[in-house]
């Protein structure tokens, strides 16, 4: 309420700069960004349908052949990963790249191989959780919430 | 009794302005295929220079540069007395390690991307205080050392902001000494921390817009010189959008006629080369201070440069826990005489 005269110009200054600052800056082409994400994001998903169904046509049932294409996906992403391909599509994909489980495989993969000079303990075993594990947090307080909702109902 | 070299708020004269006798370049790939990568004395092939991890690159980079600047001039290691660097990297590894097997009496320096004007004030005042006859000033930065510490991992996908800025893989060393022909120090102007209250890390054009326009308005005050004194008013590293900003400010803040200004930042890389707003870090101004900028004093085609090196002193730390961006900017007036 009470608010120094200072402070008051502080505000009103940096609202003027902030203003500056957005008309200056370039707005995120975000038309664009849908569209990359939406091609490469599908073209990812519709490569993980491929695999299941050939899974599921070689003989092996539903269960089993959704659990190996997600272990062939990790293992592709983590493959490009480490071939330096991964980030390069990331770049125009975005969301499409980081929303499927490869983008998880991809952030585990590059903080491994980031972190590998630091040695196995303080390096790849401490850090390589650096990006994904924020994701594995909240997808684990996400399970418990659901499973509590799910053994009230 | 006042200070007979302070001029005015902050800036400060020189009785003998210290000497650029020697300099020297060295750019990663990236920077090499730029615009000025011609001008520069060494292009790297390799981003880790044959070392194992980035950190020991970086520091085999500043000490290759500290090295050539010397070999250049034709002097030894041990003919300078104070080596005078800093880098972007925590502890300044890249500095302490250099200067560990450079093996001379050494100052670490802090000014994030603006070190390489800060490490050029303290040499110049170390020269006219009459502590030391020869010091070389130097600082790196390198894209990948930077991106693991402040960022993400190399070989993660993510996608770059459009205001963000491409940390530049290179290093410049200059060599200053005493009453000798060649470029010469005149006045330097110390930059206060100006925060306007920006906390976008992919944003640092904007963030240290501010603070550049501050530092050069102070310098032309307190000397009392004409906005259009300088035949180049450079910036360290703002980037297009900084860039856009501090010519907004100049009006703003009455730098009238407008400086002759460019920046660092925009004239390093191409546009072409997918860098975004531009390229940063402590190699940015260096390389093209060491580079381009002191070969066009030497052949006279600039005569009059102010170099405003600009630093985000931002960690990763206190930008997760909210906090803006504190930058600076410090202003060395270099000038053929």
């Amino acid at each position: 309420m009470n608010m120094p005269q200072n402070e008051g110009l502080k505000n009103a200054e940096k609202a003027e700069y902030d203003s500056m600052v957005s008309q200056i800056s370039p707005k995120p082409t975000y038309l664009k960004n849908f569209l990359w994400a939406f091609v490469i994001g599908g073209l990812i998903c519709m490569t993980g349908q491929i695999i299941l169904n050939s899974l599921i046509k070689s003989g092996m049932d539903l269960k089993a052949a959704g659990s190996m294409t997600s272990v062939i996906l990790i293992f592709l992403a983590a493959l490009f990963t480490g071939l330096g391909l991964y980030d390069e599509l990331a770049k125009k994909a975005g969301a499409g790249t980081i929303v499927p489980i490869t983008g998880f495989a991809n952030a585990i993969v590059a903080s491994a191989m980031e972190f590998k000079r630091e040695g196995y303990i303080f390096g790849v075993g401490a850090r390589i959780f650096t990006v994904a594990g924020p994701t594995l947090v909240f997808g684990f307080v996400i399970s418990v919430i659901i499973g509590l909702i799910k053994f009230l109902i | 009794m006042a200070a007979p070299k302070k001029r005015g708020m902050q800036t400060i004269v020189f009785d003998n302005p210290p000497c650029l006798t020697s300099w020297a370049s060295i750019v990663g790939p990236k920077e090499g295929e730029g615009p000025w990568g011609n001008s520069f004395d060494v292009r790297l092939n390799d981003n880790l220079l044959g070392e194992k991890t980035w950190e020991k690159a970086e520091s085999k980079l500043l000490q290759d540069t500290v090295s050539l600047a010397l070999s250049k001039r034709g002097f030894e290691i041990d003919d300078v007395e104070v080596f005078l660097a800093g880098d972007l990297l925590n502890q300044l590894a890249s500095a302490n390690f250099a200067a560990r097997t450079l093996n001379i009496p050494f100052l670490g320096l802090y000014g994030a991307c603006s070190t390489m004007a800060e490490s050029l004030i303290v040499g110049a005042m170390i020269l006219d205080g009459g502590f030391c006859e020869r010091v070389i000033a130097a600082t790196s930065s390198h894209h990948y050392s930077a991106e693991r510490q402040y960022r993400f991992p190399v070989e993660q996908g993510v996608q770059r902001s459009l205001t963000a800025q491409w940390t530049v893989t290179g290093s410049g060393a200059v060599v200053l000494e005493k009453g000798v022909l060649g470029p010469k120090i005149k006045s330097a102007t110390i930059g206060k921390i100006v925060d306007r209250g920006q906390d976008d890390a992919n944003n640092m054009g904007a963030a240290m817009a501010p603070v550049a326009s501050d530092t050069i308005k102070m310098h032309h005050l307190d000397l009392n010189l004409q906005p259009d004194y300088y035949d180049l008013v450079i910036t360290g590293d703002l980037g297009s959008v900084g860039a856009a900003l501090v010519r907004q400010l100049f009006n703003r803040d009455g730098l009238v006629p407008k400086p002759n200004y460019s920046d660092c930042g925009i004239l390093i890389f191409d546009e072409k080369q997918d860098v975004h707003a531009g390229g940063s870090g402590c190699g940015c101004s260096a390389v093209m201070l060491c580079g381009p900028l002191l070969a066009k004093m030497q052949r006279g085609e600039l005569n009059k440069l102010l170099f405003v090196a600009t630093g985000a002193l931002m960690s990763p730390t206190t930008t997760f826990q909210g906090e803006t961006i504190p930058c600076i900017a410090h202003a060395v007036a270099i000038e053929n005489q």
